[in-house]
């Protein structure tokens, strides 16, 4: 990247800059039209002075005077017509207002260009940046913030956005003005002339001068702000660590000294500032203080009439803003220029990727070669500690190798080295006599895998974190109707003028082949018999469970789900399973649901009766009213008010009671506790106003079989039901949307797949409820094949920012199947097993093993008996191979043993 | 069965006869209750263990693994408990409890026992009483199997 903006901005967008200058230079001509009319209207239109002798004038009279080269002769282009005074007025006065017109069109479309090139040139510069952080080698991950880098491309560069427009405009534009200007001086009396020019002079010198410090410390100022934006990333990212260690303040110690450094620098900026405006303004007021003395001078003296000296002190008037501007614009540049220097100079660590190996690759991709060679391969970050030494290996990419070593042995670093994880400082790594590190990403993408200890998830859905390793390529270009197409195209296009690759996201990246699927239709399966390798189909079938399926998108699925609740009722009229769901059926009160679930009797969509929103809810209370449950519940709220002041007020409020059990949080209960002395027992009448809609909303989620207060006996479930069926019946058009009622004969695509399929609640209390009917629901969605499309809507599920709503073994197992989806020809697994329990571990190893057969496999042994299978072993020690071979061989070497004996 | 009386069947708990009913309440308001079949499980032997159980009602049988099969030592009746042992010292379910009728119970787990325990001494002290009949109770049957294996 070009270190001088100037050069970077000339080079993407001359003939862009190029059109808008010539538009400037035209605009100009409109601009003085529009200047110079008003005279002729006032001279000639309104005072008459060409009308004085004629009575009309001609107009629109065109002649070209070419006597300079012909003498005498005037070519006559435009007759023109006679017009009387008038009729000029009017036409003069017509053409002012279309001079305007134009002028301002002329602004318009120069300022929209203008905003356009600043934003492509920006566009460009981001995506750049971007680029290049593809490209860092993954060292240099470990020295630089992410924060600090988003901030550089999303904050900092933005003012080059703005600047960019004006680059070369600006200067020409003004500059033009201000010669104009001095020439007139100069016309006017040259000794005055040489003053003002070398009063300017001064200015154009010391003035920038004044705002050198005001740069350093904007420059200081940006770095603070990035630095701040990193130390907040990190305060969040360790959070738990601040609290495990209680070292909040030590934290805040650390944010209020930077701030405090922040502000200082802030002030002096301020201070700075005023202090070369102060200068500014004294030096630009020294022009006309000279012209006032000269001038006079001259004309006191008779060398210069003093219309003269006005007339340099108005054209001087004229001077100083856009040689003020002009300043402005310089200082603008410097400020861009440094800004732009900073930003750069971290995005080009050494060692960066070259482009071309990650090129997009144009068909299939080719594959792996057949053997790896390693010869005298040597690591060391520092340059001291030798974390390989000396390696040399002879590796067929088909065959299943372990690699065993105590820590510190440097079988970890041989399984980085192996994904290409980490630059080698010395001998060479060649696949078929090619450079290893010189392969396409592609190539290595596609071909072979590497899962480490940690495996980082993006915050999308299980599915397309599983399939991201099969997107190298669009595979089929998405399907637009005619005139997205054509908006598509307009977007690419716009893509490729600012130098963004014009790929489409919305294409299928999904190279289905690469997976062993012949398509879209059959990847579930392939998908499916990933995470059973890694054992986490379970897993995802309860989260699919948990899921929930848009009936328009799926009818069919939801068709099935629908039947699976039948045949699941079917099943639980079986006396064993007798008393373990309570459904839901319309025409009952259910004591395992809230009574504000029963009231709404289906699921709310949206926020409108979404939890404490149903006790606020307008229609709600007028339904309540009518039916004066109000009261009633306001007496119940009163009630449960009693029972938990009664129950929890001995508790210290961090007791973790509160939060799973009180119906009123440790905060509010004192408040309660005084609500209920000033009643003393007076009843719901003397409850004030203000604390109705609080009291009211507390019996909404109690649940009677769950809380057991007996509040609501059959008397009151009654009154519920008339209620909900009141609300039902009244709903008024606009909140229809916002629930769904439950219907035994209708899927509800607002409720997650287990409350379709049971259409019920598991009554409290019985024991191994749950475990019983989830086994019957596996069963029963078994019968119907069901079994992988739950596991598809579980595959739907937003795993969360790196992948935290997943557990870390989840995730793990996650990372691993996403490199066996690929069906790697060459897999690395870098002690990525570690986490699991050693029988999981044994288990996950022999899964991969077989699912691998005749490709290969490094297996980096988190404990050396994980080895056993492996025909072929590597023992490392110090960073060197101590052993290598078929295990017959290996087995006598004295390390091997040892390492044996110890697993 | 409403809140208030499970609190009466808890005041006629041993374990909790010295507790306030305020607290009573609490502890029947916080713990869980659970019913078991006839026949099923509440917990197995070698399991490890998260909660003890209080009987509100019904009987169960303590069983036990030998190599000839599983072996009824106990029976325990409504205001009995079991369970203390495996949260106590973390070790896996010593026994296992089947409930031999309708058994209700009230768990309560690891957390809201150690919580209860150092809030309510005397509720440690009803413990270490019934946990010292156990144990001599133990001693008694060694001391006869000895005598008998001697004879």
């Amino acid at each position: 990247m070009q270190r001088n903006l100037f050069s970077y901005i000339w080079r993407y967008s001359r003939p862009e800059q190029l059109v808008i200058l010539l538009l400037v230079v035209f605009a100009q001509v409109f601009y003085f039209m529009s200047l110079t009319v008003p005279k002729s209207i006032v001279n000639n239109g309104i005072t008459g002075n060409a009308f004085k002798n004629h009575h009309t004038i001609p107009f629109l009279v065109w002649e070209l005077d070419l006597s300079a080269i012909f003498p005498g002769k005037v070519l006559r282009i435009l007759d023109g017509f006679q017009v009387d005074q008038l009729q000029y007025l009017v036409i003069m006065s017509f053409v002012f207002l279309a001079a305007v017109i134009v002028n301002g069109q002329f602004k318009k479309s120069i300022n929209t260009q203008k905003g356009r090139m600043g934003e492509r040139m920006l566009r460009r510069l981001r995506y750049e940046l971007y680029d290049r952080i593809l490209r860092f080698p993954p060292a240099h991950f470990r020295k630089v913030k992410q924060a600090e880098l988003a901030t550089m491309i999303k904050d900092e560069v933005e003012p080059l956005g703005g600047f960019i427009g004006d680059a070369f405009v600006q200067p020409m534009f003004l500059g033009g003005q201000a010669l104009t200007a001095i020439i007139f001086i100069m016309m006017q009396n040259f000794l005055l002339s040489i003053i003002v020019l070398v009063l300017l002079g001064v200015q154009m010198v010391i003035i920038p001068r004044l705002r050198k410090p005001v740069l350093v410390l904007g420059r200081q100022r940006q770095l603070s702000a990035r630095l701040l934006a990193g130390r907040i990333a990190e305060t969040a990212d360790g959070n738990t660590e601040i609290h495990v260690h209680g070292a909040a303040n030590y934290e805040r110690a650390d944010i209020s000294e930077r701030l405090g450094h922040i502000f200082k620098i802030r002030f002096d900026l301020y201070n700075k500032k005023f202090v070369a405006k102060f200068w500014n303004n004294i030096l630009s007021q020294a022009t006309p203080f000279a012209i006032y003395l000269v001038g006079g001078y001259f004309a006191i003296t008779g060398q210069m009439d003093v219309g003269a000296v006005v007339g340099v002190l108005l054209a001087y008037k004229d001077l100083p803003s856009p040689i003020k501007e002009l300043i402005d614009w310089d200082q603008q540049r410097q400020d861009v220029q440094i800004k732009y220097e900073q930003v750069i100079d971290q995005f080009q660590p050494e060692g960066m990727m070259d482009p071309d190996l990650q090129a997009v690759p144009d068909g299939p991709i080719p594959p792996l070669g057949h053997e790896l060679v390693l010869t005298g391969v040597t690591v060391s970050e520092d340059g001291r500690v030798k974390q390989l030494d000396n390696v040399s290996l002879t590796l067929p990419t088909d065959t299943h190798v372990a690699v065993i070593g105590g820590s510190g042995s440097g079988k970890d670093v041989l399984g980085q080295v192996l994904a290409r994880q980490v630059p080698i400082n010395g001998g060479s790594v060649r696949i078929d006599g090619q450079d290893f590190f010189r392969l396409p990403e592609y190539v290595l993408g596609a071909r072979a895998g590497y899962v480490g200890q940690e495996t980082y998830l993006f915050p999308i859905s299980v599915r397309d974190n599983l399939l991201f390793g099969l997107k190298h390529r669009p595979v089929a270009p998405a399907q637009y109707d005619d005139a997205t197409r054509a908006l598509r195209e307009a977007f690419w296009r716009e893509s490729e003028r600012a130098g963004n690759p014009a790929f489409d996201p919305n294409a299928d990246w999904i190279d289905y082949e690469l997976a062993g699927a012949s398509g879209p239709a059959d990847l579930l399966r392939c998908i499916v018999e990933v995470l059973k390798q890694v054992e986490l189909d379970e897993d995802i079938y309860s989260l699919g469970l948990r899921g929930t399926v848009d009936a328009d998108k799926r009818p069919d699925l939801a068709e099935k789900i629908l039947k699976a609740r039948h045949a699941l009722h079917g099943r639980l009229q079986d006396a064993a399973y007798a008393g373990l769901v309570e459904p839901f059926n319309a025409e009952r009160y259910n004591r395992n649901l809230s009574v504000a679930e029963n009231l709404l009797f289906g699921t709310p969509v949206g926020p409108d009766f979404d939890g404490d929103n149903l006790a606020a809810d307008p229609y709600m209370q007028t339904v309540l009213h009518e039916l004066r449950l109000d009261e009633e519940l306001l007496r119940m709220g009163l009630s449960i008010a009693e029972t938990m002041v009664e129950l929890f007020s001995g508790l210290s409020p961090d007791n973790p009671l509160f939060e799973q059990y009180s119906f009123i949080s440790a905060d509010e209960l004192p408040n309660v506790r005084l609500l209920l002395q000033r009643l003393g027992g007076k009843g719901v009448e003397a409850v004030p106003e203000a604390d109705r809609v609080r009291l009211m909303t507390l019996p909404l989620c109690y649940v009677e079989a769950r809380h057991r207060l007996g509040l609501i006996d059959a008397e009151m479930e009654d009154r519920l039901l008339a209620a909900r069926r009141a609300f039902a019946a009244g709903l008024p058009g606009p909140l229809r949307g916002a629930v769904r009622f439950y219907d035994f004969e209708q899927y509800n695509g607002a409720a997650t797949l287990q409350d379709n399929i049971l259409f019920g609640r598991l009554v409290y209390g019985q024991a191994q409820a749950d475990q019983r009917i989830g086994t019957l629901t596996r069963e029963v969605l078994d019968e119907l094949e069901l079994h992988d499309s739950v596991i598809e809507v579980g595959l739907e599920f937003n795993v969360g920012v790196g992948g935290k709503r997943l557990g870390a073994t989840q995730r793990q197992k996650l990372g691993i199947a996403r490199a066996l989806i690929k069906r790697p020809q060459f897999l690395v697994v870098n002690e990525a097993v570690a986490a699991f329990d050693g029988r999981t571990q044994d288990r996950i190893r022999d899964h991969i093993l077989a699912a691998a057969e005749g490709r290969g496999v490094v297996w980096i042994a988190n404990r050396p008996s994980q080895a056993e299978p492996f025909d072929r072993v590597i023992v490392m020690q110090g960073g060197r191979v101590a052993t290598f071979g078929e295990k017959a061989q290996v087995e006598g070497n004295g390390l091997y043993a040892e390492l044996m004996a110890s697993a | 069965m409403n809140l208030n009386e499970e609190v009466e069947i808890l005041k006629g708990v041993p374990l909790f006869a010295k507790m306030e009913p305020a607290k009573l309440k609490l502890l029947a308001f916080t713990g869980e209750r659970m019913t078991f079949n006839s026949d099923q499980e509440v917990c197995h032997q070698g399991d490890p263990g998260d909660a003890m159980y209080v009987i509100l009602g019904g009987i169960a049988d303590v069983l036990i693994d030998t190599p000839t099969g599983q072996l009824r030592v106990a029976q325990l009746k409504k205001n009995g408990f079991f369970g203390e042992t495996a949260i106590l010292c973390d070790a896996p379910r010593n026994a296992t409890i089947k409930a031999s009728e309708s058994l209700l119970t009230l768990r309560i787990n690891k957390d809201m026992f150690y919580r209860l325990v150092s809030e309510f001494p005397s509720m440690a002290i009803e413990m270490m009483r019934e946990l010292a009949h156990r144990v001599e109770d133990t001693n008694q049957k060694l001391r006869e199997a000895t005598a008998n294996k001697a004879a």
